[in-house]
Parts: structure tokens; C-alpha cells; sequence
């Protein structure tokens, strides 16, 4: 892999962390998700594969590996992989009906940046976006970059329950919530397909690196994909 | 998150008393989803339980947190307990932790409020029939994987003939003491804490708060000042001690979050985190460094030991 710094650190008795620089570069994204996916892959010894922004936490079962080799072996094969610079994860539509009734800051989103709601929907729908992280709570994609006219901050104090389905807005970030927790983000909208169902493998549709492109739809065909207003 | 056929035999709950779980060794793989681990939170009380019945270690145990809950058997029964002592009475006759013991048909289990340690861990012979779900049985309530027991809940179990009864050597037996150290691997952003605020660190005595859980152990104590600049999220390892703007170090622990963008001092000796989940609220804590070396080196004769 050309021109990608990558280095790793011990963290715990078994486990270490992958860093691929100091700064986000979204674009950066596909290729941590793909080496993720090959560690998990290839290396039987791996009990757990956290990729993030900028790094990757890798978990080994036993104590009896030493991190000294198991890390520098992993550099190794990084910098021997074929990873295409522009590889791209795969393409994933969300339906998303964008309306009061199921997002309720969406009229505050547009108000506080100058927009009509139309253009706030328009700006949020129209451009794909790429899974950085998954965490937080199972299936929540951290989805980058969110067009700057609409970026708007987390709410000072987070709603006790965000709604299953709810498409919130954190500064640049965007994303679903796949079950009903508490969240702090601006709600525009809710999208009616399931993104965590503990029953079916996948567990949900999200990889780091993978495109997440959202399409607005009518309140019929959201209660006819089974949403809930 | 309770769907037990309520026609099988085993041990029923009569009572929970502030929470009943199935752990095991922890739901591994799933990071990368955002789940969380999981598991036994005092591992070493869990595979002890296992082993007086000659258990495989994985087999999923009751994990019963401060105590108060009660259960009959509808069938006879080899069971073993250890963890906080909860003074486990069989038909009102004080039957002693750390130990496994027969329950025939039809007898009672109660469990006092625990006076030492938090959370005790009741096994059964053959391991209690629950379905895993994603390659474990262990419970992760903010996931909503596993099972929460409720009153009236039947633990499908294996009936057995009695075998004498076994008990842990006292040499292993721990104490759940108020005053614990902890050793920690200094790692993530350890280096860009200043020597000052590292040495403070080791330096202060710490309490753990009551708005501790399976998530984390928050303390509370002289604060420790973060570096600045904030750190991009990353993947939060068992045990990652972390120092949000307050000061106040929480320890992340088996349903932590799977990702983290607060600083990280390091974490936990594995070995240490046992005593650490038996900490009741007040316990003071206190932290000393541990070579990686020296940390793996126990981790591995504790798995070693247990066969994990």
C-alpha cells in the first residue's frame, strides 16, 4: 500500500493498535475497512478487529502470542497488500423520509442555517457518504462529511430516547440510529429499514469504508417499508 | 429479553433481587459491529465456578449482582457458588461460598445482600441450557443480547446424581478488601500526559462511585488533568482507563463501548480486574505501573490454569 504510514502500539496483554496517521482523511476510510477485513480473514489468532478513523484495534485470544511479532507481521503483510489507493467499499441506499413528523429538529436545522427544509433534504440526500466508524451503540455507522451549510451541532443535552430509524446530524457527521437509545443529534428524518437484527448475519449492512448514499421518500412508501410514524 | 419454555426442569427463580445475568467468557468478533464483549465481570469467581463441577470454562454461569435473589430446584441438582459471599442458605441451613453442594428436588437457595464484593456467580453441573446468540449466552442489556432473569423463569438444568462436594483451597480464596490496588499497563495516550499528572495519578487515592455498572467503574479523586488536543476515536480496549475533561478516571469494562474519543492513560491488568468488579461503592483504589511483560506473563498462567 503506497504511500500510507502505518505504525502499531501494545495497548494490553493481548492486544495492539494499528494507527494510520494522526488526522481524519475520509478518504482514507476504504482502505483501513479492507485491512480490517483481511486481518479478521487471515489470522486465525484474531479475536476481535475495532476499526476506527484512523486505526485499528486488534484483540488476539491467547497471552501466549507475542505482540512484538504478531505486530510487526501485521505491518509486514499490510505493506505487501495489494490495496487498490482508490478502493472503494460497497455502495449502500438508505431510504430516508424526511419530515417533522419523524424528525423533529429538521425544521431547526434549516432554520438555524439559513436553508428551507426542501434545500436541507436536498443537501443532506445529495451526496454519498463514507462509513468512518462503527460504535457507539451496534450498527451506528459514523457516516463523513456532511455538507458544511447543513452541519449543525449536537443538542446540549441529549434526548433520553432517540427513535429506531432516526437520521441525525453531528457537526459533519451524520447517521442511523439502529435501535432506540439515548442520542444528542439533530433528527431530520427516519429510515425504515432494520440496521441491527442480532438474528441474521450480517449483523447489519455497515463496514468501515463503505458509501451510504440516502434516498428521500414519500410518508406512504416509508409506512409501506414498515416505518412508523 | 426473557423466553423460557416454562414446561423444562432446572432451577427456577423465586426471586431476583437487584439482577440476575447469564455470562460466559464474553461474545467475541463483534467489536467491529459495535458490540460489546460481555461476559462473567469477575472472571476468576466465574471459571471457579466451573471447575468444582468439572465444567468446560465457557459454560455460562449466573452472575448475581449485591444479592437478595432465591431459587428452587425442580430437579436434583449439582450446583457450585463462589464470588461475593452472599451467605447462600440451602432450606435455611448455611451452605458456605466457594464451594459446590447438592440441591435436591423441591429445596430452596436464598441469597443475603452480599456484605463484601458485588456480584456472585452460581454454576450447575453440565452448565445451564441457555441458546447462544452470536457464539455466547452472555448478557449485554444495552446490546439486547442474552437473558435478564425474572421471577418465574425456569434455568433448563441437567438433573444429576450428588457427587461429593468440592471446595476452592483457601490459598485461592480471594478477599474483597475497601482498599485495592490496581496495576496498569501504561499505554494509548500515556505518553502525552505530563510526568506531573502521571505521577499524581499513582500518587492519589481513589473511590469508586455508585454510578458504576458493567459498563465502567467510575472513580472519583484528585483530578487528573488530560492532554490537550483530544484524541480521534478509537477502539477501547478491556480495562482502558479513561480521563474524560473532569478529571475523573472511569475504567471500561466488559459492556463498555466499543469506540472512545477521551484520552487513555492504559489499562488494567487483566488479572487485576476481578477484584476491581467486586469493588463496592467507597472502595478505595489505588494504581501502580506494570510492565506489559510482567502483566502478559500472569494473564497467560491465569489462562493456563483455567484452560481459557
Amino acid at each position: 500500500m503506497m504511500g500510507m504510514k502505518v505504525n502499531w502500539t501494545p495497548v494490553s496483554e493481548t492486544s495492539l493498535m494499528l494507527y494510520f496517521g494522526d488526522e481524519i482523511d475520509v478518504k482514507q476510510a476504504p482502505l483501513i475497512g479492507e485491512v480490517a477485513r483481511r486481518i479478521k480473514a487471515e489470522y486465525q489468532e484474531v479475536c476481535e478487529v475495532t476499526a476506527s478513523y484512523t486505526s485499528i484495534l486488534v484483540q488476539v485470544h491467547s497471552p501466549r502470542i507475542k505482540l512484538e511479532e504478531f505486530g510487526d507481521g501485521l505491518l509486514d503483510m499490510i505493506s505487501r497488500s495489494v490495496i487498490a489507493e482508490k478502493s472503494e467499499g460497497k455502495l449502500i441506499e438508505l431510504p430516508v423520509y424526511y419530515h417533522s413528523d419523524v424528525g423533529p429538529d429538521l425544521e431547526m436545522v434549516a432554520r438555524s442555517n439559513g436553508l428551507t427544509v426542501a434545500e436541507v433534504i436536498a443537501i443532506h440526500a445529495g451526496r454519498d457518504y463514507t462509513v468512518c466508524a462503527i460504535g457507539f451503540a451496534p450498527g451506528f455507522a459514523f457516516l463523513a462529511d456532511v455538507d458544511a451549510r447543513i452541519a449543525t451541532p449536537r443538542h446540549e443535552r441529549p434526548r433520553a430516547k432517540v427513535v429506531t430509524g432516526s437520521v441525525g446530524i453531528a457537526d459533519r457527521q451524520t447517521a442511523v440510529y439502529p435501535m432506540d437509545t439515548p442520542g444528542g443529534w439533530q433528527l431530520i428524518g427516519r429510515c425504515p429499514e432494520p440496521l441491527y437484527n442480532p438474528d441474521q448475519v450480517p449483523l447489519s449492512p455497515f463496514g468501515v469504508g463503505d458509501r451510504v448514499r440516502f434516498v428521500p421518500v414519500e410518508r406512504a412508501d416509508y409506512i409501506e417499508r414498515g416505518g412508523h410514524v | 429479553m426473557s423466553d423460557f419454555d416454562h414446561t423444562t426442569k432446572g432451577l427456577k427463580v423465586l426471586r431476583t433481587g437487584v439482577r440476575i445475568t447469564i455470562q460466559d467468557l464474553g461474545r467475541f468478533g463483534y467489536a467491529g459491529h459495535g458490540l460489546s464483549q460481555g461476559g462473567a465481570m469477575d472472571l476468576q469467581a466465574h471459571c471457579w465456578a466451573n471447575r468444582l463441577l468439572n465444567n468446560p470454562v465457557n459454560q455460562p454461569t449466573l452472575e448475581i449482582t449485591i444479592g437478595m435473589a432465591s431459587f428452587c430446584a425442580e430437579c436434583d441438582l449439582m450446583l457450585a457458588i463462589t464470588g461475593a459471599d452472599m451467605q447462600a442458605e440451602l432450606d435455611g441451613e448455611p451452605i458456605g461460598n466457594w464451594r459446590s453442594f447438592a440441591m435436591r428436588r423441591g429445596q430452596i437457595l436464598r441469597f443475603k445482600p452480599a456484605e463484601k464484593g458485588m456480584r456472585a456467580y452460581l454454576a450447575t453441573k453440565s452448565g445451564f441450557q441457555a441458546a447462544p446468540v452470536l457464539g455466547s449466552c452472555s448478557t449485554v442489556e444495552r446490546n439486547r443480547l442474552g437473558t435478564v432473569l425474572r421471577e418465574g423463569d425456569v434455568l433448563s438444568a441437567q438433573a444429576c446424581d450428588h457427587e461429593a462436594a468440592a471446595h476452592v483451597p483457601a490459598k485461592y480464596v480471594p478477599d474483597y478488601p475497601d482498599a485495592i490496588e490496581l496495576r496498569v499497563i501504561e499505554s494509548y495516550q500515556a505518553v502525552q500526559f505530563s510526568s506531573d499528572e502521571l505521577a499524581k495519578f499513582y500518587q492519589e487515592d481513589y473511590r469508586v462511585t455508585p454510578d458504576s455498572d458493567r459498563m465502567g467503574v467510575r472513580l472519583e479523586g484528585g483530578p487528573i488533568t488530560p492532554p490537550s488536543g483530544g484524541v480521534i476515536s478509537e477502539g477501547i480496549a478491556l480495562g482502558a482507563i479513561q480521563i474524560p475533561p473532569d478529571g475523573q478516571p472511569i475504567i471500561l469494562l466488559n459492556d463498555r463501548q466499543t469506540l472512545g474519543g477521551y484520552p487513555k492513560l492504559g489499562v488494567v491488568a487483566r488479572v487485576d480486574l476481578p477484584k476491581l468488579c467486586q469493588a463496592r461503592p467507597a472502595t478505595r483504589i489505588r494504581f501502580a505501573p506494570i510492565s506489559i511483560e510482567h502483566a502478559r506473563q500472569e494473564w497467560s498462567e491465569f489462562c493456563d490454569y483455567f484452560s481459557i
